[in-house]
């Protein structure tokens, strides 16, 4: 399935374009459409998918050998679930602030069907550092993804960007509201996939 | 790279597992514990400090009861003197409670409000956290003005399209006047505004024109 000669460098880059886990593959969208109010917010929710998903990527990659067949799905869970916690606890200490906004959606990490996915699709059958470069390509993809539906929705929403505000008064409500991350996202999608056609 | 499955590797692949997070966790709780709690008491210190005239020492954390509900709030003191008290109180907003730290000076004038959290409408209800509508009750003397708003016959301008949310701000600066009252004079609330406390925010109907919605 997986290309075996690919390079780490290509193994990063695909999961930036041609397997983008936003535009192409369309998973994690309750995190993608619910987080994205802000640049601020979609970028702190990117980063924190892309710590768990490496992570979980290597101790999978290396657990994996040694799971029996059948209980391989609740072993991976409680793999992603202790470093989801972990990164609870430190962004609980360290990053209250950003903690508090993306409040639920840090513990829905756990089953985010992204982290899932790459553990059953590629971790399991890859070796350790391929795994960390598949999760750090997706996860930059995943952060690049919801960096730029935030930072559209914030621009048109409230006329700031990455918290600067640069138009006075309120922007188009709607686009930091639900039915905005839907409009939003829908229209990044057609872009993505009219850019990255082939000719 | 598939191993064959049995009852007893099974148990004990999921054992080794659980053991294995469980260790890492404890690990990263007992490190990450201190800063956890200094954050949320910094965030603390941070809203009573807000709030409150100058003090000096740590802010003292009590609860009152008052009309059956229990409230948290922290006495300052400045020279051995009581500067003031923050008061925790929340009401219902449009989309969940509205929380809020309210300073009140010993002489009972509100010196200042702060958000401790709400999830009212991006645009809309969440302006209560701006200065233009959460500055009118800084130095807000209730001896002397209604708390409640315009259109209830008050003194507080609501923010534009946002009657139950600024109802609910101030509701809950209301309350925090109750447990004031009842922190310095032992008096429960009387019967009117204790009923007010409780009938505001969700059960009122709201009949005004298609914009005032929130």
């Amino acid at each position: 399935m997986e290309d075996r000669t690919m390079s780490k460098l290509q193994l990063i880059t695909k999961g930036l374009i041609k397997e983008n886990p936003t535009f192409v593959l369309i998973l994690g969208m309750c995190p993608t459409l619910a987080t994205t109010t802000s640049a601020m917010n979609g970028m702190g929710m990117g980063f924190a998918t892309l710590f768990v998903l490496v992570l979980s990527n290597m101790a999978i990659s290396a657990a994996a050998p040694y799971i029996p067949d059948k209980v391989r799905i609740p072993s991976y869970i409680v793999i992603i679930a202790a470093f989801v916690t972990i990164l609870q606890f430190i962004m609980q200490a360290y990053t209250p602030a950003m903690y508090e906004t993306l409040g639920l959606f840090i513990p829905l990490i756990v089953v985010n069907c992204i982290v899932l996915g790459r553990a059953e699709a590629f971790a399991n059958k890859n070796s350790v550092i391929d795994s960390a470069c598949d999760g750090l390509g997706i996860g930059l993809g995943f952060t690049l993804a919801l960096t730029v539906l935030g930072l559209i929705r914030e621009i048109i929403g409230s006329g700031s960007a990455f918290g600067f505000k640069f138009i006075s008064g309120d922007g188009i409500l709607v686009f930091v509201l639900a039915p905005g991350a839907f409009l939003a996202l829908g229209y990044l999608i057609v872009l993505f996939r009219k850019l990255t056609a082939k000719k | 790279m598939a191993v064959q499955s049995s009852f007893k590797n099974m148990v004990l692949c999921l054992l080794v597992i659980c053991f294995v997070s469980s260790a890492l966790l404890a690990v990263v709780y007992a490190v990450t514990k201190a800063p956890i709690e200094a954050a949320a008491a910094a965030k603390t210190n941070n809203a009573i400090a807000q709030v409150v005239p100058e003090f000096d020492g740590t802010p003292e954390l009590s609860q009152i009861n008052v009309a059956g509900t229990d409230y948290t709030y922290y006495k300052v003191s400045k020279d051995g003197a009581v500067a003031g008290y923050a008061i925790m109180a929340a009401a219902t907003g449009f989309s969940g409670p509205v929380s809020l730290m309210v300073g009140v000076t010993a002489d009972g004038i509100i010196y200042n409000t702060s958000v401790l959290s709400q999830s009212e409408t991006p645009g809309l209800g969440a302006k209560c956290t701006e200065p233009a509508f959460a500055d009118q009750f800084r130095n807000f003397n209730p001896a002397e003005k209604v708390l409640k708003v315009k259109k209830d016959g008050g003194d507080v301008d609501a923010i534009t399209a946002s009657t139950i949310t600024s109802r609910a701000y101030t509701n809950a600066v209301q309350i925090a006047i109750d447990v004031y009252k009842a922190i310095t004079t032992g008096a429960q609330p009387d019967a009117a505004s204790g009923a007010s406390v409780s009938a505001n925010g969700s059960s009122e109907p709201e009949n005004n024109g298609g914009q005032d919605n929130e």
